[in-house]
């Protein structure tokens, strides 16, 4: 059965949830991703970890390893001899510590999984038998395993340099007569939460296969990263390599979100083993080093006070943030990553007159963190959600007309916290939501059943960081632009490259419907070149919600301006004005009732170059960058979950799950809404099911999926999804990022909604994961009286 | 120690020279190449690595090759035709969006197709308790059920056509 593609009804590929590009390969087995990539005499890697959270190393003997039958060889620091991963803020010494992280542990050890060694053998599990020979001795030192014990007095340091185990501490925005506004506030109200530290996993484990070349004269690193430009660079510094003598390729990616966009050190000592080596070697992550030694995140402690007057409008909020940022600061983003997001963005979608917040990193023995999904605002959007429930409940305010009455509905809005958001439909959103429950009856429900709780969520998300936003985060490396080139062939076929990378968002497919709605020619004559540094222009990769912001944006330039370049050759070839030329929509540039097809306007460029006009150049290409010198734009939802409590186990039943989202328009609604479910799965995850705890000698206690509960389709529901949509003023189509507000709104609208079945008991539970056995107790007391009454 | 064992997989023979501990699913993917089948977690958890066995849901990296002689294996190569054409639970898939980046996708679809075959009257509940036995990231897995849902539809009304065509 052949299915033609359908236009969007304005005959526009942009719009149309034509079928995905990625689709064939992936459905029959047919994708390469890392762990299929299979070089002649392809050796295998495996990794020597600590054991310990914190410890001196006295010794590393490796010499039983590589007496290990299939063994190859066996490297220590000292062998390979790597320059530290640094990642820096452009920030003073009070506010930013400087820390470095090795490649593999030299004189310490600061986590359980730490990379020790690196064995490498004729298959894998020759490399596993040879890591178990390691011997390694520590010499332990005091494990720091809460943020509470890092800031202690006196506590034992992770990095000697950074006093009180705090890598990040700034103040900000402290706006004038905050105090007093407090002070004589009609009611304040308070959030304590602390959220539980999670693992973004994808299924895909991490992984590289690396080998020198010497026709090329390069290390060829095929890895799955979401930055391959910044792999090169950190490995080319680390093993003292040219840029130029490392490629860094990306195959087909299992997922990210967010855990492969920061440089691990693993690929970085895979590629050194295979530059020593000159032999091709594949390290392949496993499921438990995925769970305690790769990278975390979320884990954070909320301090929250907000100011509200007898109308139920919040007037100040005052916030102390602390975030657990494990062991290590990742590159490039650093240990910053959380607490200035949540610095910087915590008013959210409210007019708050008044700020202040003090966020901190601090350094402790556990596994390293790197962005996650939402970075931050699936909690600080949590712990405001609770503000103004707490408010309502304070006020006796309906807390969905509570918001209304908060929520900005002016634009563009100039807020507290130094940031300009773009027009949204805040209200809109809120007001379609509530209204969509009502509908389905579910406030009925809720008043005849105590067990039925219904919460809400309504949270805006920055999108297209360019390079001004991250400047204002002051990182010492900042991302922001794109580049695309793009070349149209003799057969009037065209290839585009991104910087971005996409790794499930379907960009194969969206990328191409923007630049062929530029064109005028079918999405599927329109390739799309990714993650390859030697075929793409430096660019940042896919993180933050910015590769159809800012990397559809700068290949719809590169569309536009090979688009101006047929033009020019078609109206010589015609002999009329540039200016009398059009694209035709289909393939090709009309003047008047002339016309001159692609294939045509190519033959000429590639062909018959000397029929061109003087001043152009033959062959038909086109380079365009993009980049957002404001604030970015802002994509908004109103999220609301219904739940019902089980007296007899506290567990959590997801009645129904709505979500109205506007992320402007939409380049591909079927692809968007597979965004949001898909961030919804992941945010309910934070709220219900995972965490990655540490005992108190620092070791991890989830090393399996037994240990770590990822949701299945038994706990995550179906979900109804509303859009609304708002166009970007300056974005290619008026798109804005869909990626991550799915997983944002999640954990405030399920802690709400149990909080609401919780109403009467008493009891108010602030922290992710929702313990269980507390809905469970809550629930126990409040049937006591009933009880007793019989 | 090494062994010689005879695999059947997606009806092709195999003599291979294994260790007795390589697992079904290193065997499939680095020995025979069939690189459409994934491994997740190496522990049973996450169904990246099903594949059919004697008709049955398998978690591959579960089981020893060598306890899989004269079985008949088959994987997700063995699905679409041999030109490419997806097989009509594949293209359930992509009408349904049922991927995104495809990491489960081929436990997936085995896991549906193994269930399906024994149970074709299963109704959506049913099937999204089946679809919870395999973890995915990027779904939601509301699309992943519709996707085999509709798949099943499909082959009951294309069923009952047939029946209705013999009894007229």
């Amino acid at each position: 059965m052949t299915r033609e593609p359908h236009l969007h009804r304005d005959g526009t590929w942009v719009g149309a949830s034509v079928p995905r590009r990625e689709d064939p390969r992936l459905l029959t087995g047919r994708g390469r991703f890392v762990d299929d990539i299979r070089l002649p005499g392809m050796l295998h890697a495996a990794f020597v970890r600590s054991t310990e959270a914190h410890a001196r190393i006295a010794s590393v003997d490796l010499s039983a390893v590589r007496e290990v039958p299939g063994v190859v060889a066996a490297f220590s620091a000292a062998d390979l001899g790597l320059h530290d991963i640094v990642a820096l803020l452009d920030r003073p010494l009070h506010e930013f510590v400087p820390t470095a992280m090795p490649v593999l542990a030299k004189d310490k050890v600061r986590f359980v999984g730490e990379p020790i060694a690196i064995v490498v053998a004729r298959d894998p599990y020759a490399a596993e038998d040879g890591r178990e020979a390691a011997v390694v001795e520590y010499e332990p030192l005091p494990p720091i395993t809460s943020d509470s014990a890092a800031l202690a007095e006196g506590a034992a340091l992770v990095h000697e340099e950074a006093p009180r185990n705090t890598l990040v501490d700034v103040s900000l925005f402290a706006t004038e007569g905050i105090d007093e506004v407090f002070a004589a506030a009609h009611t304040v109200v308070e959030v304590r939460a602390r959220t539980g530290r999670q693992n973004a996993l994808p299924l895909e484990t991490r992984g590289a296969v690396a080998e020198w070349d010497d026709r090329d004269e390069q290390l060829r690193v095929h890895t799955c990263t979401q930055v391959p430009h910044q792999v090169r660079t950190v490995l080319a510094a680390s093993a003292g390599l040219d840029e130029k003598e490392v490629r860094v390729i990306v195959p087909d990616m299992g997922g990210g979100f967010g855990l492969k966009c920061v440089v691990g050190r693993e690929e970085i000592a895979t590629a050194a083993a295979a530059l020593r080596l000159r032999k091709p070697v594949k390290w392949i992550e496993d499921r438990s080093e995925a769970l305690t030694a790769s990278f975390l995140a979320r884990e954070q402690r909320y301090t929250v006070r907000a100011a509200f007057d007898a109308d139920g409008r919040i007037q100040a909020l005052d916030a102390d943030v602390v975030c657990d940022m494990g062991a290590y600061s990742c590159y490039p983003f650093t240990a910053g990553i959380e607490p200035l997001m949540a610095s910087a963005e915590m008013p959210g979608v409210y007019k708050v007159p008044a700020y202040r917040v003090r966020g901190r990193a601090v350094t402790t023995n556990k596994a390293p963190t790197a962005p996650y999904r939402g970075v931050s605002r699936p909690q600080y959007v949590m712990v405001m959600e609770r503000v103004m429930e707490k408010a309502a409940r304070a006020l006796g305010i309906d807390p969905v007309e509570l918001r209304r009455r908060n929520v900005i509905t002016e634009f563009p809005y100039r807020g507290v916290n130094d940031v300009t958001y773009d027009p949204g439909s805040y209200k809109e959103s809120l007001d379609l939501c509530e209204q969509v429950l009502r509908d389905e009856g579910w406030f009925d429900r809720r008043g005849s059943d105590p067990a039925i709780g219904i919460g809400f969520a309504c949270f805006s998300e920055r999108t297209g960081y360019g390079s001004g936003a991250f400047a204002q985060r002051k990182m010492a490396v900042v991302p922001g632009f794109d580049v695309s080139e793009i070349r149209m062939d003799l057969d009037g076929t065209v290839s585009v490259t991104t910087g971005t990378l996409s790794h499930g968002q379907s960009h194969e497919t969206t990328m191409a419907q923007i630049v062929a709605d530029r064109l005028g020619i079918p999405y599927d004559k329109v390739k799309i070149v990714q993650g390859d540094t030697d075929r793409v222009l430096y660019g940042w990769g896919s993180f933050a919600s910015r590769s159809i912001t800012i990397g559809g944006s700068a290949a719809a330039a590169s569309a536009e301006k090979l688009g101006e370049r047929l033009r020019v050759i078609a109206a010589h070839l015609m002999d009329v004005d540039v200016e009398s030329t059009e694209l035709d929509g289909a393939g090709g540039v009309r003047a008047g009732d002339r016309r001159l097809s692609f294939t045509e306007i190519a033959e000429v460029a590639y062909l018959r170059s000397h029929l061109l006009p003087k001043d152009v150049e033959p062959g038909l290409s086109a380079t365009a960058s993009f980049d957002v010198g404001g604030d970015g734009t802002f994509s908004n939802a109103t999220h609301a979950a219904v739940v019902r409590l089980d007296p007899g186990t506290g567990g959590v039943e997801i009645l129904r799950y709505v979500c109205v989202e506007d992320c402007g328009v939409a380049i591909n609604p079927k692809v968007v809404e597979g965004q949001a479910r898909g961030g919804i799965a992941q945010g309910i995850a934070g709220a219900l099911f995972e965490e990655v705890r540490y005992d108190d000698a620092g070791q991890p206690l989830a090393a399996s999926f037994m240990e770590y509960k990822v949701p299945t389709a038994a706990e995550i529901p179906d979900v109804r999804i509303e859009h609304l949509e708002t166009p970007c003023a300056f974005t290619a189509n008026g798109a804005k990022g869909a990626g991550e507000g799915g997983t944002i709104g999640a954990p405030a609208a399920v802690l709400n909604a149990v909080n609401d079945a919780l109403r009467h008991t008493g009891v108010e539970l602030d922290d992710t994961p929702i313990p269980r056995e507390a809905i469970f107790r809550a629930l126990e007391r409040a049937a006591e009286p009933a009880l007793e009454a019989r | 120690m090494i062994q010689l064992i005879e695999l059947t997989v997606n009806g092709e023979r195999h003599d291979l020279v294994v260790e007795p501990r390589r697992t079904l699913v290193d065997v499939l993917r680095h020995d025979l190449g069939l690189t459409g089948t994934h491994v997740g977690c190496e522990h049973g958890v996450c169904g990246a690595c099903t594949v059919l066995v004697d008709g049955a849901p398998v978690r591959a990296c579960l089981v020893f090759a060598v306890q899989c002689e004269k079985t008949d294996i088959r994987t997700v190569e063995s699905l679409a035709d041999a030109d490419g054409t997806l097989s009509d639970l594949q293209q359930s898939f992509a009408d349904h969006h049922g991927l995104q980046c495809g990491f489960c996708t081929p436990g997936m679809l085995m896991l549906a197709e193994g269930f399906l075959a024994e149970e074709p009257d299963a109704t959506k509940e049913e099937i999204r308790d089946v679809v919870a036995a395999n973890l995915c990231r990027c779904t939601g897995y509301q699309t992943i059920v519709e996707a085999v849902d509709a798949c099943a539809r499909r082959r009951r009304a294309a069923r009952q056509e047939v029946l209705g065509r013999s009894a007229s």
